[in-house]
């Protein structure tokens, strides 16, 4: 018996995947391909890269949290 | 170098602003104005993570390390996209159970263990106390570079009554007093208090940004000129670099993952992010926004690190004998931006202040409910008979840890002063912290967990972290001899705390992480399973792990796992003594509300009341207390794990009845009003079979009475003349033809309303059919005088349909037209049109037409409209059964006014089959 | 001045045995299609007897009759119902309205006569 949450909130699944996906992102060996003597606009890729990635996480974590939860449609029934 | 009386009036005025704010946000609580219940201040308030090890610790990691400061806040950002799930769930728990610590939390899911209250607690203490002290450390330190200078250094001989950081010290343990222990309750909100620390939290990042912003484009040209600037220097050019100098294998990816970890813990478990993030927390839906606020809080503060920490080391030239950790503040001085330098150093007290005060609250309140209050039961005279409020022996307990608390953290400072024991402490603390992990974390998703079980996982966990982690830090303080660090205590390297049994190569974090998480989850896991879990560990981890589907309505209460007898009076009384009592009073006469009973003397002292008033104490004593006072005044059955199954059993049957019951009544109340409405349109039917049989005898007696009288006339008069007796025979003759054709009718009729009527459908052309019927009636119409044409297309497609009946249905309309026309220029016109999907018959005439209220009322059985004087006699159920005919084969019929005021029936047949709605009437052609 | 009678029915079918079997025995004969030339011919010809038929359009047969009895000027006038609905509560009714006797659909010519007889006597 599941009681599903008054007032809505956040899909699991996303966050979840958000999860897995920050955990390879900020993490080995996902860091080697951002670690070399590169830069971008003068700064270093490393450091770039690791803040880039991280603002990118915030905004989908906002956008998972704050977008409108979606309804699944109901499916009539009786209908042909 | 500022004067310190300026530093000094600037520190106080800002610590009576923090007072200000927080007598602010108590005093809109007080009015139910709160300012807190919204996830921004909610947000900022979990940025008491962020401490003075923050402030100025990241710029000293990042100058010594590079990017290896931002684990510490990407461990956070981790945990803030599991929030909703995790910690909504930890809030929705500790709400339910009123459950003020995270001492409290674990020991109230493992059957509300006092042991294992006082274990957490130790840990904390343990773990907490040195990461306060480090707190006074960074405001003494900050103080000092204010007040002599970059140029000379810190220097720290000066008498301890001289140091602000005591005097800083006491007004931090007034503050936190003042509105740390407004009520006894803890599981009330502090108001004032969350709004200080979301104030602090504004205040730290605007000014951290405010030097990174006049570091970064002041001194320097943009984070880019400082980069170029670092090439200078090949030292620099590593920190950017994953392994250093040493190339990408140096990479330490190991000890990255966890302390990423560590901080993912530890940003859920340390005592202050609890009693922010759990304690505090107004609305749990809240925690959808703030989760991704807080995680832009800590890349809005973590932006300017790295810029902070190359510039100071471009500016003072690397190992130019500056101290990172104080570039925050050096830089502004050493540029003489003073102003700045101030500003900057109310940023780093905000930050120490911020984390002193939530953590001293939360460490008291532990310290109180998980030491004391257990030591004080445990005393003679004491237990929860005996007389007396404790409400303010409980205040006074909690002020006096707070005070304790605070001291001992400024003594650890005192005796620590810069040794690595203390530098190093915050993530010593982390890890400390992530010992509850397994039992907290194991605890709110699996039920098998036993108090025995997190027990022995904390207290192993504990002592490994204290081995590999704690004495090791002490050794290097040269409080322990170095030998037991290498090679080890006795000399056996075996024993080495920083590489047991023999294991090298990792980091000592990394390493004590590993061997202290790994003998805390086989300890927890191995001896939880060992031994399952009793009755009242299992009704409580039920309790927990389901936390989502007990149901807070009354209709589906949550199981209470409570037998036994309680009296009223003694409940009321230690209420009185722990609650007050006006809380007291309030609790009772709001259970009294909810149960719907008269009066507080009148609630019946069931499991139910029990469990609330525990629940109460347990805001205000911590749940283990709460159950050793409870336990004290009522007489309980011991719960074996069968009881806590039956018990279960029984609310989930309660529910089960109470969802049937609901199911039931509804379905109860459809099923009435089907068999109404069944019912009414049997009636109805009744209704019209009994107009219909009344309407078809009275049709049947009209003919039969005039035949019946004729006939018995003439036998009675057998000398009637031969004229009268042939009228008299001509009558009986029609009316029987009458009568044989009603009963035609009447059958036909029945027939067709029930479904019998037997349809012999073929391809119909209607253009001959209505032909041949307008031949037929020829003659009727001749004798009135009357003609009939037929406006016919040169062609209509075959529809199909059958033809006899639709023969019917044209004599009958033309047979009528022929009645009511007028003698002699009586005239009736046929006319058939093609549309696009169907047929449209026409019939009609310059007869008297039908008046518009009459219109509807024509096809009704019986229903002959018209003046009796003047119609022609019918059997009143040509047209019903005429349009029954069309609507059977898919069509419809009506009747409109001709021009010229005769009667125009018309009717459509679709042209394909299983047409049959929505052309409207349009296209008859009675205009 | 013979008796009249007033034959009151809608259908012209029976008008015509009706009207031949009153005439047969002498009496002075009426004849209304529909109620309202019924009550009027009642009060303007102040027939003995009215033949009335329950089931008329317009104003029926029962109306007629009440409207006949609340007039004390028409106190003298019998009415015998004719009706093709022999169902209880239709009697009642006719009797209710104040008619003097009841006949239904299909009505033996005899018996009927015997009735006219009867209260004409």
């Amino acid at each position: 018996m599941i009681r599903p949450d008054k007032g809505g909130g956040p899909d699991r699944g996303p966050l979840l995947a958000l999860f897995g996906a920050a955990l390879v992102l900020f993490n080995f060996p996902m860091l080697m391909v951002f670690d070399r003597d590169a830069t971008v606009f003068g700064l270093p890729l490393l450091g770039v890269a690791l803040f880039v990635i991280w603002a990118g996480l915030i905004g989908l974590l906002a956008w998972v949290s704050e977008r409108p939860r979606r309804r699944r449609p109901r499916r009539e029934k009786g209908q042909p | 170098m500022i004067a310190p009386s300026i530093v000094l009036a600037v520190s106080a005025g800002y610590l009576l602003l923090l007072f200000a704010v927080a007598a602010f946000g108590d005093r809109r609580a007080a009015q139910g104005r709160s300012v807190i219940g919204n996830a921004w201040i909610f947000a900022l308030s979990w940025a008491v993570y962020c401490s003075a090890w923050t402030y100025f610790g990241s710029v000293g990691r990042a100058a010594a390390g590079g990017i290896w400061f931002l684990p510490i806040y990407l461990g956070p950002m981790l945990a803030m996209l599991l929030a909703w799930i995790v910690l909504r769930k930890m809030v929705r728990i500790a709400q339910t159970y009123r459950i003020t610590s995270i001492a409290d939390f674990i020991a109230s899911r493992y059957g509300k263990s006092p042991l294992l209250a006082a274990a957490v607690t130790l840990i904390t203490v343990v773990g907490i106390v040195p990461y306060i002290a480090l707190q006074l450390k960074a405001v003494s330190a900050g103080y000092d570079l204010l007040v002599h200078g970059v140029e000379q250094g810190p220097e720290a001989a000066q008498p301890w009554w001289r140091n602000g950081t005591f005097a800083v010290t006491l007004v931090l343990a007034a503050f936190t007093i003042v509105f740390g222990t407004r009520h006894l309750d803890s599981a009330e909100r502090h108001e004032g208090m969350v709004a200080a620390i979301a104030f602090e939290s504004v205040v730290k990042l605007g000014a951290f940004l405010a030097v990174g912003i006049f570091v970064t484009w002041g001194i320097f040209a943009g984070p880019a000129d400082i980069w170029a600037r670092a090439q200078v220097f090949p030292e620099l050019q590593s920190l950017m670099r994953l392994g250093g100098g040493e190339g990408t294998a140096a990479f330490g990816h190991a000890q990255w993952f966890a302390t990423t970890i560590l901080a993912m813990f530890s940003v859920l478990l340390l005592p202050r992010q609890f009693q922010m993030m759990v304690v505090e927390c107004v609305d749990e839906h809240h925690i959808r926004r703030a989760a991704w606020m807080f995680s832009g809080y800590l890349l809005l503060i973590n932006l300017f690190v790295l810029p902070l920490a190359i510039g100071g080391m471009v500016h003072f030239g690397p190992g130019g004998g500056m101290d990172p950790e104080t570039f925050v503040l050096s830089l502004p001085l050493a540029e003489g931006a003073t102003v700045l330098a101030l500003v900057a150093y109310i940023g780093g007290m905000s930050a120490a202040t911020g984390m002193l005060i939530v953590e001293t609250v939360a460490v008291s309140t532990m310290v109180c409910n998980d030491f004391v209050m257990p030591s004080l039961l445990r005393l003679r005279g004491f237990d929860a008979r005996a007389g007396g409020d404790l409400t303010e022996l409980l205040l006074n307990i909690r002020r006096a840890a707070i005070i304790a608390v605070l001291l001992l953290g400024y003594l650890y400072y005192r005796i620590a002063g810069d040794a690595y024991a203390l530098v190093s402490i915050g993530l010593i603390s982390f890890a400390a912290v992530a010992q509850f992990a397994p039992a907290l974390l194991g605890g709110i998703y699996w039920r098998g967990g036993t108090a025995a079980g997190a027990l022995a996982g904390l207290l192993g966990g504990f002592a490994v972290w204290a081995y590999t982690l704690m004495l090791p830090s002490m050794a290097k303080s040269g409080w322990l001899p170095a030998a037991f660090l290498d090679p080890g205590p006795f000399g056996i390297e075996l024993l080495a705390p920083e590489a047991l049994p023999g294991l090298t190569g990792l980091d000592n974090l990394t390493h004590s992480l590993f061997w202290s998480l790994l003998v805390n989850v086989s300890l927890y896991v191995g001896i939880s399973l060992w031994r399952g879990p009793g009755a009242r560990e299992a009704s409580q981890a039920l309790l927990f792990v389901d936390v989502f589907e007990q149901g807070d309505d009354a209709a589906e209460p949550a199981p209470i796992f409570w037998r036994g007898r309680a009296r009223l009076e003694d409940l009321v009384d230690l209420s009185n003594r722990l609650l007050g009592p006006l809380r007291a009073r309030q609790m009772f006469e709001d259970y009294a509300a909810e149960t719907g009973v008269a009066d507080v003397e009148a609630i019946t002292a069931d499991a139910r009341l029990v469990d609330r008033v525990e629940r109460q104490l347990a805001g205000a004593v911590g749940s283990a207390s709460a159950r050793v006072m409870v336990a004290s005044v009522v007489q309980e059955e011991p719960l074996g794990i069968a009881d806590v199954i039956e018990i279960l059993d029984e609310a989930s049957q309660l529910r089960v009845y109470a969802r049937a019951l609901e199911e039931k009544s509804l379905s109860l109340e459809a099923a009435t009003a089907e068999l109404r409405a069944a019912n009414e349109a049997l009636q109805s039917l009744d209704h019209m079979k009994d107009d219909f049989m009344s309407s078809v005898t009275h049709e049947l007696r009209t003919p039969l009475t005039s035949i019946r009288a004729l006939t018995e006339l003439m036998l009675d008069t057998p000398d009637m003349e031969a004229e009268q007796r042939e009228k008299f025979l001509r009558i009986v003759v029609s009316e029987s033809e009458r009568m044989s054709r009603l009963v035609n009718q009447v059958l036909d009729m029945a027939k067709m309303e029930s479904g019998h009527a037997e349809w012999h459908n073929a391809d119909v052309d209607m253009r001959a059919l209505i032909s041949d019927a307008v031949t037929i009636t020829a003659e009727v119409f001749r004798e009135r005088g009357a003609v009939a044409v037929a406006d016919l297309p040169a062609q209509v497609p075959l529809i199909r349909a059958d033809p006899d009946r639709l023969t019917q249905v044209m004599l009958n309309l033309l047979t009528n037209a022929a009645k009511f026309v007028p003698k002699e220029t009586g005239r009736a016109e046929v006319i058939l049109r093609v549309r696009a999907d169907d047929l449209v018959v026409t019939v009609r005439d310059n007869g008297p037409g039908i008046p518009e209220a009459q219109r509807a009322a024509v096809f009704e059985r019986f229903r002959q409209v018209g003046d009796a004087a003047t119609r022609p006699h019918g059997t009143g159920l040509g047209l019903p059964i005429s349009r029954r005919i069309v609507e059977h084969s898919g069509g419809e019929m009506w009747v409109e006014a001709a021009p010229g005021g005769g009667a125009c029936f018309a009717f459509r047949l679709p042209l394909g089959p299983g047409e049959g709605e929505g052309h409207g009437h349009q296209g008859a052609d009675c205009r | 001045m013979g008796t009249k009678v007033l034959i009151a029915d809608d259908e012209p079918n029976i008008v015509v045995s009706l009207e031949f079997m009153m005439k047969r025995e002498g009496y002075e004969v009426l004849v209304a299609r529909d109620g309202n030339e019924a009550l009027e011919a009642i009060r303007r010809e102040r027939p003995q007897l009215v033949l009335l038929d329950g089931m008329m359009p317009g104003l029926s047969g029962f109306d007629v009759c009440e409207a006949v009895r609340a007039d004390q000027s028409l106190s003298g006038t019998r009415i015998l119902m004719l009706t093709a609905k022999g169902r209880e509560t239709d009697v009642a009714r006719g009797v209710g309205a104040g008619a003097d006797a009841y006949v239904i659909k299909p009505f033996s010519t005899r018996d009927l006569m015997q009735q006219v007889r009867d209260m004409l006597a």
